[in-house]
C-alpha cells in the first residue's frame, strides 16, 4: 500500500508527528493525493500494530512522535527493490466505457472518443504548464529543491500516462476508420435522407458526417 | 462532439484569454482550400475560421490528411487558398501583389520544419540574419540582430557554428531564432519535434513557448499530445474541418479537484 510505505519513507528521516507526515507527504507529490490526518493516524496505527513504527516521545509542542523500527526499515528497502504489481491492471473506466460503446445502439463512438480526448488533453495542457512552473523552480534553485524535484517527477508521470490515453484514443479512432466500423452504420438501421432533421434533438448526439478514409 | 457546421470557431476579434485588448498577428477567414476538380476533387480546407493573438501558442492536432499542413502553408502564403481570407498583422495576403506577400514573409512570418532547413554553408548567426539581409538591412546591422536574437533564447555559444556541428535540437532552436529574429513574431511551425528524441523535442518546444510568452504568436502543427500540450489552445482538425478545441485552464485550482484522482 503506497500510504503505509510513503508514510515509511518519510519517517526514515527521522521520528515525526501525524500531520508533519501529511504535510511531506503532500509537498513530495503536489498534493496529487491530497491526505487526511484521520488516513496517517490510521494508517500509523496499522505500522505501530504490525511492529514497523513504535511512539517515541513528544516534541516541545506535545505532539506524539513517531519512529520507524528495524523491521519497519526493513520492509521499506524491500519496497524499494520489489516492482509494482501488475498482475491485477486497476480498472480503467474509459477502457469500459469504450468497450461497451463498441457497437451500441444510438451512441456515436467517434464523438464519445473525441470529447475524451478534449478532455485529456487539456488536462495534458495543464499538467504542462505545472511541469513548466516546477520545471523554472529547481533552475532557479529556490529552496525546497528536494520537493520540487520529486513534484515534477509526479507531474511527468501523470502527462505521460495521459499521453498514453491520448495515443490510445488517436489509435482506437484509426482503427475503427479502418474496420469500418462507425457505431452510427452498425447498430442503428439505415439511416434515410431524413433521419438528420427528423432526429429528436435532445437524445441524438450530433451526426458526423460519413466517414472518409484518412488520405496518406 | 460538436458537428462541423456549430464547431466552435474561434470569431475574427475574439479576445484571446492573455492579451484582451490586443489585435490578432494571424486572422483564418472562412478559409477553404480544394485541390482538382470534378471526380478527383479533394476538399484539403472546408471553412476555417481562426485568429492567432500575440503570446499565444495554438497547436493543430489531427490525423494525416487532416488539413494540419495546408492550414500552415496557406497562412504562411506559400500556397493560396481556393476561397477566404488570410490576415497577418492587418495585411489580407490573399489580396497582397506578389511583392507585398514576399515582404511581409521576410519581415512578418517565420517558419520552423521537421528538417530544420539552415543553410548548410552558413553560420548559426548568418543563418538567422538572413531574413533581415535579404529584406535590405545592412549585413553588420542584420548580423547585431541575429546575435541579439541567439543571445535572447540562450542560444550565443552557437553562433559561429555551422548547421553539421551543432545537434538537432541546437538547429532546430537556430532555426526557431531565425523565424523570430527582428520585429517578426508569427512563427509558424510544422512538426518541429519530428526528427527529435523526447527530451530534445521538448527543448524545443519550451524555446518556442517562452517565445510566445514573450509576445510572438505561434502554430503549431503536432501529431504529438505531449507537445501539443504546452500551447494556450489545441484545435482539432478532421477532413478539413475544425471539430474541436481545447482552452488552457487556471491550472493552480486542477490538483485540488477530482482531475487529479484518476
Amino acid at each position: 500500500m503506497s500510504i503505509r510505505h510513503g508514510l515509511l519513507a518519510l519517517l526514515e528521516r527521522g521520528p515525526r508527528y501525524g500531520s508533519q507526515l501529511r504535510t511531506e507527504f503532500e509537498s513530495r507529490t503536489g498534493s496529487t493525493w491530497p491526505l487526511n490526518v484521520g488516513q496517517v493516524y490510521t494508517t500509523l496505527a496499522r505500522l505501530e500494530r504490525d511492529g514497523l513504527v513504535a511512539p517515541g516521545g513528544e516534541d516541545a509542542a506535545g505532539h506524539t512522535l513517531y519512529a520507524i523500527t528495524d523491521s519497519g526499515r526493513s520492509e521499506l528497502h524491500q519496497w524499494y527493490e520489489r516492482p509494482v504489481d501488475r498482475t491485477n491492471p486497476p480498472r480503467d473506466e474509459l477502457s469500459i466505457k469504450l468497450a461497451m460503446a463498441v457497437g451500441a445502439p444510438g451512441v456515436d463512438i467517434r464523438a464519445v472518443i473525441q470529447s475524451q480526448r478534449h478532455a485529456t488533453i487539456k488536462a495534458m495542457q495543464d499538467y504542462t504548464r505545472l511541469k513548466a512552473q516546477a520545471l523554472a523552480a529547481i533552475e532557479s534553485g529556490k529552496s525546497r529543491e528536494r520537493d520540487d524535484v520529486a513534484w515534477l517527477l509526479v507531474l511527468e508521470q501523470l502527462i505521460f500516462q495521459t499521453e498514453a490515453e491520448a495515443r490510445w484514443l488517436d489509435h482506437s479512432e484509426s482503427r475503427l476508420v479502418r474496420l469500418s466500423l462507425p457505431a452510427d452504420r452498425r447498430a442503428e438501421p439505415e439511416p434515410t435522407q431524413a433521419a438528420d432533421t427528423d432526429a429528436p434533438a435532445a437524445t441524438a448526439a450530433p451526426k458526423p458526417r460519413a466517414l472518409r478514409t484518412p488520405r496518406g | 462532439m460538436p458537428d462541423q457546421h456549430s464547431a466552435p470557431h474561434i470569431q475574427p476579434g475574439q479576445p484571446a484569454p492573455s492579451s484582451p485588448s490586443a489585435q490578432p498577428v494571424l486572422r483564418l477567414e472562412r478559409l477553404v482550400r480544394t485541390h482538382g476538380s470534378g471526380a478527383t476533387e479533394v476538399h484539403a480546407l472546408r471553412g476555417i475560421d481562426l485568429s492567432v493573438y500575440p503570446g499565444e501558442l495554438v497547436a493543430v492536432m489531427g490525423p494525416s490528411g487532416s488539413g494540419k499542413s495546408t492550414l500552415l502553408t496557406l497562412a504562411g502564403g506559400l500556397d493560396t487558398p481556393t476561397s477566404g481570407h488570410v490576415i497577418v498583422e492587418g495585411t489580407d495576403i490573399t489580396t497582397a501583389s506578389r511583392r507585398q506577400l514576399a515582404a511581409l514573409r521576410r519581415r512578418s512570418i517565420g517558419y520552423v520544419f521537421q528538417d530544420y532547413n539552415l543553410i548548410p554553408a552558413l553560420t548559426a548567426a548568418e543563418n538567422v540574419a538572413l531574413p533581415r539581409e535579404l529584406d535590405g538591412t545592412s549585413a553588420r546591422k542584420a548580423r547585431v540582430s541575429a546575435l541579439a536574437a541567439l543571445e535572447e533564447m540562450g542560444l550565443a555559444q552557437l553562433a559561429d557554428r555551422f548547421p553539421d556541428e551543432m545537434s538537432g535540437g541546437q538547429q532546430q532552436r537556430v532555426a526557431i531564432a531565425r523565424a523570430l529574429v527582428g520585429d517578426r513574431r508569427l512563427v509558424l511551425a510544422d512538426e518541429p519535434t519530428g526528427a527529435l528524441d523526447s527530451e530534445t523535442g521538448e527543448s524545443v518546444l519550451a524555446l518556442l513557448r517562452s517565445r510566445c510568452d514573450a509576445g510572438a504568436a505561434g502554430i503549431l502543427v503536432t501529431h504529438e499530445p505531449r507537445f501539443a500540450a504546452w500551447a494556450d489552445r489545441v484545435v482539432f482538425l478532421r477532413d478539413g474541418s475544425v471539430v474541436d478545441e481545447t482552452l488552457r485552464s487556471q491550472a493552480d485550482s486542477l490538483l485540488s479537484g477530482q482531475a487529479a484522482g484518476r
